[in-house]
């Protein structure tokens, strides 16, 4: 149940050009690593009533900060088991809840479908093929990771975001060497009906966004940090991005890339900043996994 | 009513089991530390895996691993099953986490599979070169059914699972926030043994009823082993041993280190544990965890 719908339909984009003087842009002072948790609240805005299921320091308050601002509906959870009234400061006692989320209902609510996950990646490819389970050839691998956990479920099942806190050459890379996370070409392989929940909205990195809506399915750039230029971005990616060697690239009205400048991550608001540093994050822990 | 000693001495080499609990919580240790100190081996593990996985891994009971993950939650990775693997020491069955519960839930059920879309089009399929996948029978109209993955029963010989309160019929009862799997664990296996930190009279497991989990019609023995899922976290009466998991860790993550831990805490049985983990509290002059 909604009493809140007026946010529905809103932009997806979260993008805005701030150029110089661009009176839009928020305050002077944000870190980067605000930069980025507002980066990863955008992306559940517009899914109204479902879970953000969020994995990461950034992710994890970026989707509170979605619910206390534009995405109200949002439900999330206190890291554990209880789905809070409210939503908490970080690695804060849930303190009221309003339900009840045992592994075995998150597991059931993955295959239901109402539900937004922002996973991490050990590798990702230009398709958004991701790896968390093994560095090196499965059988024998160089470094075992932590196993495919929920990705396959969660790729095939729910709209999935990836939330990256240092964007490198290590991370983006030609070919993951286990597919985890099922990327857009195998999901086209699959064809329509088995892959028809599959949708994957968008990557957050320390440098920038992006998405998978290049002609062919691939990686495209949504908007680059302020203060993160092309170059530096092409040279943490072991693939080309699309529309980030050729900003002047035409997209479409009201898309990303349009205009011939640079696309820019907005910056946050005041009234954003004061619930990231005072309430949801007021030990600095966002610090910790983007350095400023 | 049973020991600890008297479980793993029914057990046989080459075995089966499953063990409840979730990544580095609510396991069955002592349970787990006694197998280590037996003379079983080639084992197969079913588990969401945590310390039990890690330290079967060291001890080298395992062949087989079925597992979504294995991880201590708050230290990410696993350093005895990521040496176990880089080793080539054990073989690895890897589903999604999902998938895991639906292979629970069909051997609990009697079932040889059940459907669900969780793994397709991951490499799931390619490391899992004999799961099969299943044509729904209810295609609509002029349409052929959907294609599922059929995970199949996740059967075992035996299931082991820590619950915060059992009595002494082998009725268990958790308290913490979440049940994880460890009813399907019960159901999915022959026998199930239930440890349990604290052993009380029939009639006398208080709280709600839905915290009853596991009814004794699944148990074949329950032994009462305080504290006997440290290190992890047994919440409300015993959070995890954060400090001692980061030892863990630590320590297997080096041989020398973790000769020394070995020697140290998994020489004796379980009441020389707890009593070196005390020893090791008071050492670096904190609380003790009990």
């Amino acid at each position: 149940m909604s009493t809140t719908g007026a946010d529905r339909g809103a932009t997806r984009a979260g993008t805005a050009r701030t150029g110089a003087g661009d009176s839009d842009a928020g305050p002077a002072g944000a870190t980067r690593a605000e930069i980025c948790v507002v980066a990863c609240a955008e992306a559940w805005r517009g899914d109204g009533e479902i879970l953000a299921a969020a994995m990461g320091t950034c992710s994890i308050l970026g989707a509170r900060l979605a619910r206390l601002t534009f995405e109200p509906g949002l439900l999330t959870t206190d890291g554990g088991a209880l789905l809070t009234a409210e939503p908490v400061p970080i690695g804060a006692p849930a303190g009221p809840a309003e339900g009840w989320m045992p592994f075995r209902d998150h597991l059931w609510l993955v295959q239901n479908g109402r539900r937004h996950v922002m996973m991490g990646a050990s590798q990702i490819d230009r398709y958004g093929n991701t790896n968390i389970s093994a560095i090196g050839a499965w059988e024998r691998p160089a470094s075992q990771l932590l196993g495919v956990r929920g990705a396959p479920g969660n790729t095939i099942c729910n709209p999935t975001s990836y939330w990256i806190p240092r964007h490198s050459t290590r991370v983006f890379v030609p070919e993951v060497d286990t597919a985890s996370g099922v990327g857009t070409d195998r999901a086209a392989r699959l064809g329509p009906r088995a892959s028809r929940f599959h949708d994957l909205r968008r990557v957050v990195t320390d440098l920038g966004v992006f998405d998978f809506r290049a002609p062919d399915g691939s990686m495209r750039l949504v908007s680059l940090h302020p203060g993160v230029d092309a170059g530096e971005v092409a040279a943490a990616t072991g693939f080309a991005i699309h529309g980030l060697a050729e900003p002047a690239e035409p997209a479409g009205p009201a898309e990303p890339g349009t205009g011939g400048e640079v696309p820019r991550t907005r910056m946050p608001t005041g009234e954003e900043l004061r619930l990231i540093r005072e309430v949801l994050d007021p030990g600095g822990l966002r610090d910790r996994e983007v350095r400023a | 009513m049973t020991t600890v000693e008297e479980i793993v001495g029914s057990l046989e080499s080459g075995t089966t089991i499953g063990i409840g609990g979730w990544g580095s919580r609510r396991k069955p240790m002592a349970l787990v530390r006694a197998i280590c100190r037996s003379a079983l081996e080639n084992l197969t593990i079913i588990s969401y895996g945590g310390p039990d996985v890690g330290l079967l891994c060291a001890a080298g009971k395992v062949r087989r691993l079925v597992a979504p993950f294995v991880t201590l939650d708050s230290v990410p990775l696993e350093p005895h099953f990521r040496a176990a693997r880089q080793r080539g020491a054990i073989e690895l069955t890897e589903y999604d986490e999902g998938m895991f519960m639906f292979g629970l839930l069909a051997a609990a059920h009697r079932l040889p599979f059940l459907p669900t879309r969780a793994g397709l089009g991951s490499d799931v399929m390619r490391v899992n070169p004999d799961l099969r996948t299943v044509r729904s029978p209810y295609g609509a109209a002029g349409q052929e059914g959907e294609e599922l993955v059929a995970v199949p029963a996740l059967t075992m010989d035996v299931a082991l699972v820590h619950m915060d309160r059992a009595d002494t019929r082998g009725n268990g009862q958790y308290l913490g926030p979440d049940p994880y799997l460890d009813d399907l664990f019960a159901k999915a296996a022959t026998r199930c043994y239930v440890s349990c930190e604290r052993l009380v009279d029939p009639g006398k497991l208080d709280g709600p009823p839905q915290s009853l989990l596991i009814g004794r019609m699944h148990v074949a023995g329950v032994v009462e082993t305080p504290g006997g899922g440290h290190f992890t976290d047994c919440g409300p009466d015993l959070g995890r041993d954060e400090a001692f998991q980061r030892h863990y860790a630590a320590s297997a993550a080096d041989p020398e280190a973790w000769a020394a831990f070995a020697e140290r805490f998994l020489s004796g049985d379980e009441a020389a544990y707890r009593e070196a983990v005390r020893r090791w509290h008071d050492e670096r002059g904190q609380e003790g965890t009990r």
